[in-house]
């Protein structure tokens, strides 16, 4: 079940840096933990979030272990052209979310 | 880490250092002002507020037909917005029942009688998500318990398991809450504990929790044993500390440390 | 459990293949090598924001922003923030281009005590800047069951 939230400006400036930020929910089971159990849990996490504008790469991020769980991500860009912003997120256990978002540039 | 969890969990230290420059006439704090700047605004911003995250799987749920009955919660209450005002009034006593509910025991109510559905299970994602989900359509609103008298006794009962002094170390939750409330225990300010934000994103649970999961941790840490899942201890004590809370504004889904 | 199940069970133990040792301010320094070779780090430039003292090590919000003007000629290649005392010294690396406006990257991390974290920048003239931080992790008091 994917669940991601997605904050990116609908309309903008042709040139205006504005900012993205995601949220998604995800465990980030870092693989050196324990169960109640006593038994070892597999790390789980997202490796890899990259965002693209038009299919262009705009930003990427490598995570480790140490990003908390529910990821969240924040960063800039420069509105140069109407379309579409692709976020994807990858990880452990065939994990691959991707959400879209439309922005205007006027 | 477990180690050193185990340290403080144990080293009970009533660190003075009472902020008593309180001002205003009604001086009750939620556990919110007692949080840093960064993680008052996690909670502010929606997008930032990982909360948010089960109020959106709670919109789904909202609208998804359940049980024998194939009904969903949109097909008898229509826009989650008619749950305005629901979850600053609970627990209370729904039409045809006797004993108080809270807000999770009334949703689970709808799936049995309504939905024809299974309850769903306590701490459960979906339990949790639709009750984010209705809890949030309150959000801003003042606490306000209703005026019942069936309730009475029930929250007195509450008053009474709050003042009780229970576990190996013989604490009552009026110990930490009332008399040591705004000190530290360990690294952490002891909140008032006003349950305004319920369900709650506790970043020690990495999740989404809701006031009973809380209490159990409560009881837990003064080394008492938890009460059942379904006691009624659970919303007498809910009871009461809704309305300790009256008029206090509702942040559903607040985010603790 | 008889006691030869037991030894049996030690040796596994001895030989699972990932070290669930902690970082160290040694290991840090040697991912920062993999990522910087011999190139020479100057402080500056880079704002690495954490709140000094942190109510809980499990989501701790960290904003790096590099001082830069983001042009095509001129700008931040890569943000990589390491930790010394987690389990790996890696926190992330984040790739970025002119194409970004503005170089400043947010997300949150787990910190499992109290530590020095560092924020390095590399720049499109093959620089790197850096920054960091002391925190103090504080623990949690009432915790859940049978953790």
């Amino acid at each position: 079940m994917a669940n991601v939230l997605v904050n990116a400006p609908k309309t903008a400036k042709r040139g205006a840096v504005v900012e993205i930020k995601a949220l998604i929910l995800h465990p980030m089971e870092t693989g050196f933990r324990s169960g109640t159990n006593g038994q070892f849990i597999p790390r789980n996490i997202v490796e890899r979030f990259t965002a693209t504008w038009n299919d262009a790469e705009i930003f990427s991020m490598d995570m480790s272990p140490a990003i908390s769980a529910n990821p969240f991500v924040s960063f800039f860009a420069v509105a140069a052209e109407s379309g579409t912003i692709r976020l994807r997120w990858t990880g452990d256990q065939d994990f691959a979310v991707e959400e879209q978002v439309a922005i205007a540039v006027e | 880490m477990t180690a050193l969890r185990v340290v403080a969990g144990l080293a009970i230290v009533f660190v003075a250092s009472y902020a008593a420059a309180q001002s205003g006439a009604d001086r009750r704090r939620s556990g919110y002002q007692d949080m840093g700047e960064a993680l008052q605004k996690m909670q502010d911003d929606d997008t930032a507020n990982p909360g948010m995250l089960f109020v959106q799987l709670g919109s789904q749920a909202w609208s998804k037909p359940a049980g024998a009955a194939d009904k969903s919660c949109a097909d008898c209450h229509g826009a989650a917005a008619s749950m305005k005002g629901a979850a600053v009034r609970y627990p209370a006593i729904p039409k045809g029942a006797d004993v108080p509910m809270d807000l999770e025991g009334r949703i689970n109510l709808c799936r049995t009688e309504n939905q024809k559905a299974e309850r769903l299970p306590p701490e459960s994602r979906e339990l949790l998500a639709l009750e984010a989900y209705v809890a949030h359509q309150s959000r801003g609103m003042p606490v306000a318990p209703p005026v019942d008298p069936r309730l009475g006794a029930f929250r007195d009962q509450g008053a009474e398991i709050y003042r009780r002094r229970q576990g190996q170390l013989n604490l009552s939750c009026a110990i930490c809450h009332d008399d040591n409330a705004g000190k530290k225990l360990a690294g952490v300010t002891i909140p008032e504990a006003h349950p305004t934000g319920y369900p709650i994103y506790r970043l020690e649970w990495q999740g989404l929790g809701s006031l009973k999961r809380r209490l159990r941790n409560c009881l837990v840490g003064i080394r008492a044993e938890a009460y059942a899942y379904d006691a009624p201890e659970y919303v007498m004590l809910e009871l009461f500390l809704m309305d300790r809370a009256r008029g206090m504004t509702f942040e559903a889904p607040g985010v603790r440390p | 459990m008889d006691r030869r199940r037991f030894l049996a069970g030690t040796a596994a133990i001895a030989v699972l293949p990932f070290d669930r040792a902690s970082a160290t301010p040694e290991a840090m320094a040697e991912a920062i090598k993999k990522v910087v070779g011999d190139s020479a780090v100057t402080e500056g430039r880079v704002r690495l924001d954490m709140p000094p003292l942190i109510e809980n090590g499990n989501t701790v919000p960290v904003l790096v922003s590099v001082e830069s003007p983001m042009t095509v000629a001129d700008h931040v290649k890569a943000i990589h923030v390491f930790n010394e005392k987690n389990p790996q010294p890696n926190v992330f690396s984040a790739r970025l281009s002119a194409r970004n406006g503005k170089a400043s990257v947010g997300t949150r991390i787990k910190l499992g005590d109290s530590q020095k974290i560092v924020a390095i920048a590399e720049t499109s003239d093959g620089r790197f800047w850096s920054a960091s931080a002391d925190v103090i992790v504080t623990l949690a008091a009432c915790l859940e069951e049978s953790t």
